[in-house]
């Protein structure tokens, strides 16, 4: 590969390793979305609609700051306002932005049975390769965080890329650039997380007992991570899935299936191959002719009688 | 069997019957061949024979529809003949009698064997749960929740390997017992044929007294 940090570790529907020689020895990158810093201005939304030359259908308004209303195929980020009501009888907004997580362990990619229709690259970004998309939505089975979205125009997935384009060139993600508060860090994964315990320690210190990281293990971390005010609660942030993994039926389906389904084909045709060679056709010999003949003789309906 | 042309064969299958066989048939081989290609990455290859992925993607379920369809014709024509009788439970216990070719241990078999009749259930169960599963995961005309597309996907490849495997069986049988593929090409079967393997339907279809079934 020409770039390095474009360096493809996983490639969705291959069996065979990719070249896995180089590492990112410097780390892995990661996002952190502060969602105690977020003030909702959507900067984020529009820097990633001009980077990546994407303009959304206009929505309606549903009574919500929440615009639009969900992901798209041209909605790859999105604020999701959460109004939550605390024991004490105080409005909390909440205000997550979602998009792809990129995880370490990608249900998207595990989903895909086309060759190369997703990858994941040394760095850690998981990305769709449009052009080897077939459209069958599996990787939206996959993701245990709902995000792909298929586009009724071409029928390709999309999703956030994390900007892969411009981190190749080590340059920030687009909503990094534009975020006006700090809620929006990139650097490495481990830079990030350090980040983060400084903010976990100093919201602790102004009464959020419960805030923390959110970087789910159960799909190996992600590549996006959040500070939660309410990290014992993530679900309070729009549905924000409290211990995501790649569900029980998907790995069912794309685990240990695929390749035993195929050996249990093959042994089945190898089964008849081997009846052949050892058992042999069954074949009407003369005797069986004979018989026949005598019991139509002995038999005949009127209307066969020459 | 006055519509036999031929004075010394007997007629098994009828020219819709086979037609609805055969329409039958092609649609599986299809929608096996796209179906595998998005099964198994080894078996992606396969996209090709129908004009790469998407196309692909496109044109299985279409094919399946069709598939079940024909199908669905071609069980109202047999259902009647494959009802199972205590005999064919009988057959089913002597199964190594069977594939071991000593029929004569065997019970006399009517219009289809404890084997065919069992296979066509088999059959039965499979394209309905095909037909079921697939609708979920048919994301170009419908969206339906996560954790029902995900079931349907599992159970979908489940159903898909056992009718695989079924029809496996079944064409070998048809190799293995000489005659059949004959039969259900062209339509006939020798005396001999028949009476080795079906001669409770040969009694019913050569004897005056006996009606004739419906699958004639």
């Amino acid at each position: 590969m020409p770039l390095q940090s474009l360096d493809i570790i996983r490639r969705s529907a291959t069996t065979t390793p990719e070249p896995e020689v180089r590492g990112a020895y410097a780390g892995t990158v990661a996002k952190l979305i502060d969602t105690t810093k977020c003030i909702g201005c959507k900067a984020c939304q529009v820097a990633c609609m001009e980077w990546n030359d994407l303009r959304d259908d206009v929505g309606t308004n549903f009574g919500s700051y929440q615009n639009p209303a969900d992901l798209s195929d041209r909605t790859w980020t999105l604020m999701r306002f959460t109004e939550y009501e605390n024991p004490k009888g105080d409005l909390e907004w909440l205000i997550r932005k979602d998009g792809c997580m990129h995880c370490a362990d990608p249900g998207c990619l595990k989903a895909c049975p086309s060759p190369g229709a997703i990858v994941q690259y040394s760095n850690g970004i998981v990305d769709f390769q449009e052009e080897n998309c077939i459209g069958c939505g599996y990787c939206v089975s996959g993701c245990p965080f709902d995000i792909p979205r298929i586009s009724k125009r071409d029928k390709k997935a999309y999703k956030c890329t994390l900007c892969s384009d411009r981190v190749a060139v080590g340059m920030e993600p687009a909503c990094i650039k534009a975020c006006p508060t700090g809620a929006l860090v990139f650097g490495t994964k481990q830079e990030m997380k350090e980040h983060a315990a400084e903010r976990i320690e100093d919201l602790k210190s102004r009464g959020f007992d419960n805030a923390g990281l959110y970087d789910p293990p159960g799909v190996g971390g992600t590549h996006v991570m959040y500070v939660l005010h309410h990290a014992d609660q993530p679900a309070l942030y729009a549905g924000l899935a409290p211990d995501p993994h790649i569900s029980l039926l998907v790995r069912l389906w794309k685990g240990k299936t695929k390749p035993l389904s195929l050996a249990l084909i093959a042994l089945t045709a190898l089964t008849g191959f081997f009846h052949f060679v050892r058992v042999g056709r069954n074949e009407v010999d003369e005797s069986d002719e004979q018989a026949a003949r005598a019991n139509l003789e002995a038999n005949r309906r009127p209307e066969l009688r020459p | 069997m006055s519509n036999s042309t031929q004075r010394d064969t007997l007629l098994r299958y009828s020219a819709p019957v086979r037609t609805n066989h055969w329409l039958v048939a092609i649609a599986f081989v299809l929608a096996a061949l796209s179906g595998l290609a998005l099964f198994h990455p080894a078996l992606f290859f396969l996209s090709n024979l129908f004009g790469g992925g998407p196309w692909t993607r496109i044109l299985h379920p279409f094919i399946g529809l069709f598939m079940v369809l024909v199908f669905l014709a071609l069980s109202a024509r047999v259902w009647d003949d494959n009802r199972m009788a205590p005999a064919d439970w009988q057959w089913l216990r002597q199964w190594r009698d069977a594939v071991n070719n000593r029929e004569e241990r065997l019970p006399e078999v009517g219009r289809y064997n404890g084997g065919q009749k069992f296979l066509f259930f088999v059959l039965v169960v499979c394209l309905l749960g095909l037909f079921v599963t697939g609708f979920p995961m048919w994301r170009a005309y419908f969206t339906l929740p996560v954790g029902l597309v995900r079931l349907s996907s599992v159970l979908h490849a489940i159903g898909a390997l056992v009718l695989v495997c079924a029809i496996l069986v079944h064409i070998y049988a048809g190799f293995w017992v000489r005659g059949s593929v004959h039969a259900m090409l062209r339509g006939t079967v020798t005396p001999g044929w028949a009476w080795k393997h079906h001669r409770a339907w040969f009694r019913q279809i050569t004897h005056a007294s006996h009606p004739r079934t419906g699958s004639d």
